[in-house]
């Protein structure tokens, strides 16, 4: 009986509870602004691996929108040592974007590394670190840090390594990589400096005889040059660059840091 | 019968009653979230050789409303730091709560016997870069809950080596520290003419306590001329190794409207 006065449009039947529900609960016009937990601090990062050495660089400006916040906050940091002073780190990682996610993902990362050495009485390998990275971002795949992540260190063999982020995890081991808001500016101009993209043998031919450039790793003071060009570059085209170039070197005899300025313009 | 497959194995209702859905979703955004109501204006600190000078005016707006003429926006820690507010007022209170109990705490747990003399006593309380973390981690909680605190804040005192410190903390959790900082208005207002004595930590090193408390005073008056959610009454604050000296009933003094006539443009003079 029931049954007929159903409003079951399709065979006029009993009605079942994957019917939607009334929204009983919905407040009276709701709120159409949302508070947004993100914003952009600017800067921008950038990380070459040598042959033995790793360089990780960073400019040390904070904006909010137009405004300069600060002309020192570092965005390059000592990873994984034992003590707060981290003398003996090993890693280095930088982070660039929302500043706040930046430092919470620092101070987790250190954390971690700090735990894995208290327990296996050795420091983490790159490898292993950057696949931690990549986990914990991850875990936050539904409300990111909004972070690019740029992790250096020493392989297993000594060779300078290089791996890159996105904001939810996605890593990829590289010989460079630039990131933040002068990424697009800076990543052209290593593609051409660091792997020898567009760059051809002279006089090998045309067209598709043309022999490209035969790479090389390139040496602590190329590198160095390469770093300071890329940001004084930068800091001319980008208005979030600027202020210091802060400079991590990795060797096997440790991280050595280095501080030097640019246009604070 | 219903023979879709949705309903294979379903409940009936005209068997078991609807089914009441109303646990699953109180549909609707999270209502946590709000927007300021009432606020306050800029916060202003400046560094010099031996600490901190910190201002804020006492005017709580509700809009453009000059709400509250007498609320006092900086509160002082354990005699050793001050920690100024900007953006929403009930916040700030919460906070303002929430620090006094840590100032009990803190207190109760330090061993204040009166052998020990004023350093030590002073090493192991909280000092002004502990508190600043410490609101830094409150606020970044908050917003990840989505549920922040709105406000601006400035947090002046001494580091762990006892040198002069300033750092600023807002309701997203970002946190940055410079020789001299302003929140709001005074950013864009009063950060320029700061910068002009103070733009390193070096060159704040070389201000005496009269000079920094005579820019963040014409600062403030500057603050007053333009930002329309201002007043002329403010408190100010003077933190240093030895100690605080807060004021909470300033007055601006040598105020010139003499600009005011020369503004051409817009307003309803001919000419």
């Amino acid at each position: 009986m029931a049954a007929m006065f159903s409003q079951n449009p399709l065979m006029n039947g009993p009605n079942y509870s994957f019917n939607d529900a009334p929204k009983v609960n919905a407040p009276e016009g709701a709120r159409q602004h949302r508070f947004d937990p993100y914003t952009d601090n600017g800067g921008s990062t950038l990380a070459i691996a040598g042959a033995d050495f790793t360089i990780m660089a960073g400019d040390t400006r904070h904006t909010s929108g137009y405004s300069i916040n600060s002309r020192y906050y570092p965005k390059v940091f000592k990873i994984g040592g034992t003590t707060a002073d981290q003398h003996d780190a090993n890693l280095v990682l930088s982070v660039v974007g929302f500043a706040a996610d930046g430092e919470a993902l620092k101070e987790r990362l250190d954390a971690i590394c700090k735990m894995y050495r208290y327990r296996h009485g050795k420091p983490m390998s790159v490898k292993a670190c950057a696949q931690r990275l990549s986990t914990i971002l991850y875990q936050k795949r539904f409300f990111p840090y909004y972070v690019y992540a740029i992790l250096g260190g020493l392989d297993e063999e000594g060779k300078g390594a290089v791996y890159s982020y996105d904001p939810v995890g996605s890593y990829e081991r590289e010989q460079c990589r630039a990131g933040g808001a002068a990424a697009s500016l800076i990543m052209p101009f290593l593609d051409n400096q660091v792997n020898f993209k567009n760059q051809y043998v002279p006089g090998s031919g045309e067209g598709h005889a043309l022999q490209e450039r035969e790479r090389k790793p390139l040496s602590r003071n190329e590198v160095e040059v390469l770093v300071k060009d890329a940001f004084d570059g930068a800091v001319e085209r980008h208005i979030e660059v600027g202020d210091g170039l802060q400079m991590m070197v990795i060797t096997k005899d440790g991280i050595e840091e280095i501080l030097l300025p640019l246009k604070k313009d | 019968m219903d023979h879709r497959p949705q309903a294979w194995g379903r409940p009936r209702d005209d068997v078991y009653g609807a089914y009441d859905a109303s646990y699953l979703h109180d549909s609707g955004p999270k209502t946590a979230t709000q927007s300021p109501v009432v606020t306050g204006t800029s916060v202003i600190g400046i560094k010099f050789k031996d600490g901190v000078v910190i201002a804020a005016d006492n005017l709580a707006s509700y809009g453009s409303l000059a709400r509250f003429n007498n609320v006092k926006r900086l509160r002082t820690f354990l005699n050793s730091s001050v920690i100024g507010f900007g953006g929403d007022v009930s916040d700030m209170q919460y906070l303002d709560r929430l620090l006094s109990e840590l100032a009990i705490d803190e207190t109760y747990e330090t061993d204040d016997t009166p052998e020990d003399d004023e350093e030590t006593t002073k090493k192991t309380h909280l000092n002004a870069a502990n508190l600043h973390k410490y609101l830094q981690k409150l606020l970044y909680q908050r917003r990840s809950k989505f549920d922040p605190l709105w406000n601006q804040i400035l947090v002046a005192g001494t580091d762990g080596e006892g040198k002069p410190f300033l750092a600023s903390v807002d309701l997203r959790g970002t946190a940055f520290s410079s020789a001299s900082l302003a929140t709001g208005f005074g950013s864009a207002l009063a950060q320029p003419i700061m910068r002009r004595y103070a733009e390193t930590d070096e060159q704040a090193a070389k201000l005496t306590r009269e000079e920094a408390v005579a820019v963040v005073k014409e600062c403030m008056k500057v603050l007053f001329y333009r930002d329309a959610r201002s007043l002329d009454r403010y408190s100010i604050a003077v933190v240093t190794k030895a100690g605080v000296e807060l004021a909470e009933e300033e007055q601006l003094e040598k105020q010139s409207w003499a600009f005011a006539e020369r503004i051409r443009g817009y307003g309803t003079q001919n000419v």
